[in-house]
């Protein structure tokens, strides 16, 4: 479990790949995780037609939350909205490299970027919302 | 290093021994457990009486004619009247047990508050509540036209009492809600003051107690207040428990909150009248083992004594704050320790309290990180959440040692 922090994830999260905020955007996602607070911002630009071209994300959270997104970040660039829409959550997990599936809690955190990044892709490009987030835009309580 | 000067009158390390889950190790260590505001962990004398009223008393409660039902119900009815006189209270007709703290807010936001708030009527909470205080209010404003207006806090967390003047100019204010300690920062808040404020204006005020009916003395005549909700998990009983104390006036002047089985007096295919105090408001079968565990562990503190826990977690609490103040990558949360509970929330400089709050488990100490269900104490201090230790009659200053080595671990991984 101590390899939760190993250098490669600790490197993700006190250096950020692709930090910040594209603007204009092509497309523009966020979220939160109401277990802890945890948020996550993504914005995406794409070649004109449907491979993601460029991305950025801007969030504050845990170590695991941040690294998992800025990984991610590099997984997805020069992929097609399509393949990323359909990416499996094990792809991520795998390049994170560490055993969350006895921690549902962690495995949250390390989900939220991709989560965010599919919504992102669902309202511009019209592909399926992620598991678990449908019907996210109607939760506000008041 | 400080010293820590235990009470006489209270001996943790006795205590411990009560406490089955301490003889686990975690990670290959014993647990230090600085949740317990969170929950509380349980002494074998409340899973045992648990385990033996199930094996020899347990039938459903007021309308088994047996035997076996007649002690159910005295098991029921006799851990009511431990509550009663826990909280002071005039009468166990103002005793209502609800599955939790939470249930009970819902129970006054509901049954009071739809039928007493409207357009020109302010709701008031404070800026420290807890969401269970907090979002039924809020909601309730909204649903019945009333504003609703937030007391805020100072950098200390304690709250700013002079804005109740601007309040004011918004409208009636109806209702105060105030927890009497914070879960988040620990403040102790002046709960007598608000209530004499509220009742000046004919506003009730509602007490969330939670985070006080556990660790301290609490009387609800001293309190001035109409409400106090509480959870008996916080308090060495099982979790599914909890009691809304309520004046009798108020209680009998509501309409009920959830109906249907036992709340009722007659039914017709026209018409339903309720029952009578404070079965009103008890629906349903109720956690009728879980409110004979909560009159188990009334018991265990009676006997450990209120006053000598107020005291040791304050003792406790003097030295975490010491000991942390030693750390200078630690910045603390909340006010002084003659005004603070047993609760510290603190900001590890560079770590997200999720990874402070992992690899403390890494060394057996078990603490909360998050945002507390406070979301809006957490805007206040500009943060997505906190890590949060607590203390409670069982522990131990070796625990807050190992807290603190612990910390040193996290700031040297993240530094």
């Amino acid at each position: 479990m101590e390899d939760l922090y190993r250098e490669l994830i600790l490197d993700h999260y006190k250096n950020p790949r692709n930090h910040g905020t594209l603007d204009p955007a092509d497309a523009k996602g966020e979220g939160q995780n109401p277990l802890c607070g945890d948020e996550v911002s993504i914005t995406v630009n794409f070649d004109g037609g449907e491979t993601i071209r460029e991305i950025r994300f801007e969030g504050r959270g845990c170590a695991i939350s941040q690294a998992a997104t800025s990984m991610l970040t590099e997984l997805v660039e020069g992929r097609t909205v399509q393949e990323v829409a359909a990416m499996p959550k094990e792809e991520l997990l795998e390049e994170l490299g560490v055993p969350l599936v006895q921690n549902p809690a962690r495995l949250k955190c390390a989900l939220l970027g991709l989560g965010v990044l599919k919504v992102a892709l669902h309202r511009s490009k019209g592909t399926p919302l992620p598991e678990g987030w449908a019907g996210f835009e109607e939760l506000e309580i008041t | 290093m400080t010293e820590i000067a235990v009470s006489p009158e209270l001996d943790a390390r006795r205590l411990r021994e009560d406490f089955p889950v301490f003889q686990e190790t975690f990670c290959g260590k014993t647990l230090a457990y600085l949740d317990s505001a969170n929950s509380s962990q349980k002494p074998r004398q409340v899973l045992d009486a648990m385990r033996t009223f199930y094996e020899t008393s347990y039938a459903n409660v007021h309308r088994a004619v047996y035997t076996l039902g007649e002690r159910s119900t005295a098991g029921y009815e006799g851990a009511r009247e431990k509550v009663r006189a826990l909280l002071g209270a005039a009468s166990t007709r103002e005793v209502i047990f609800t599955r939790n703290g939470t249930e009970a807010l819902n129970l006054v936001a509901y049954a009071w508050g739809l039928d007493n708030l409207g357009p020109g009527d302010v709701a008031v909470a404070t800026e420290l509540e807890h969401h269970s205080n907090f979002v039924p209010w809020q909601y309730m404003a909204k649903r019945t036209g009333a504003r609703f207006a937030v007391i805020p806090i100072d950098a200390n967390g304690e709250l700013v009492l002079e804005a109740l003047e601007e309040i004011e100019k918004l409208g009636r204010v109806k209702l105060i809600a105030s927890a009497l300690v914070s879960n988040t920062l620990g403040t102790v808040v002046p709960v007598a003051e608000l209530a004499a404020w509220a009742h000046e204006r004919d506003a009730i005020v509602v007490v969330d107690g939670c985070q006080a009916v556990p660790n301290r003395p609490v009387d609800v005549q001293e309190l001035g207040c109409d409400f106090l909700a509480f959870t008996g998990h916080k308090m060495l009983a099982p979790s599914g428990i909890g009691a809304l104390w309520g004046r009798e006036e108020l209680l009998q002047r509501m309409a009920p909150f959830e109906l249907g089985g036992s709340m009722i007096r007659k039914v017709t295919l026209e018409r339903t009248t309720w029952a009578e105090l404070p079965y009103k408001y008890e629906a349903g079968t109720p956690p009728i083992a879980e409110a004979y565990g909560l009159g188990q562990a009334i018991d265990y503190l009676n006997a450990v004594g209120f006053q000598a826990i107020e005291r040791y977690e304050r003792e406790l609490t003097e030295y975490a704050l010491a000991r942390l103040a030693e750390l200078p990558y630690v910045r603390v949360f909340g006010p002084p320790p003659e005004r603070r509970g047993g609760i510290i929330s603190f900001d590890v400089e560079g770590a997200h309290p999720h990874d402070v709050a992992q690899l403390l488990d890494f060394e057996g100490v078990a603490v909360r990180a998050g945002h507390h269900c406070a979301q809006p104490v957490m805007d206040h201090y500009g943060l997505s959440a906190t890590t949060r230790a607590s203390v409670y009659l069982y522990n131990l200053s070796e625990e807050i040692d190992r807290l603190v080595e612990g910390l040193a671990k996290v700031h040297a991984t993240f530094a």
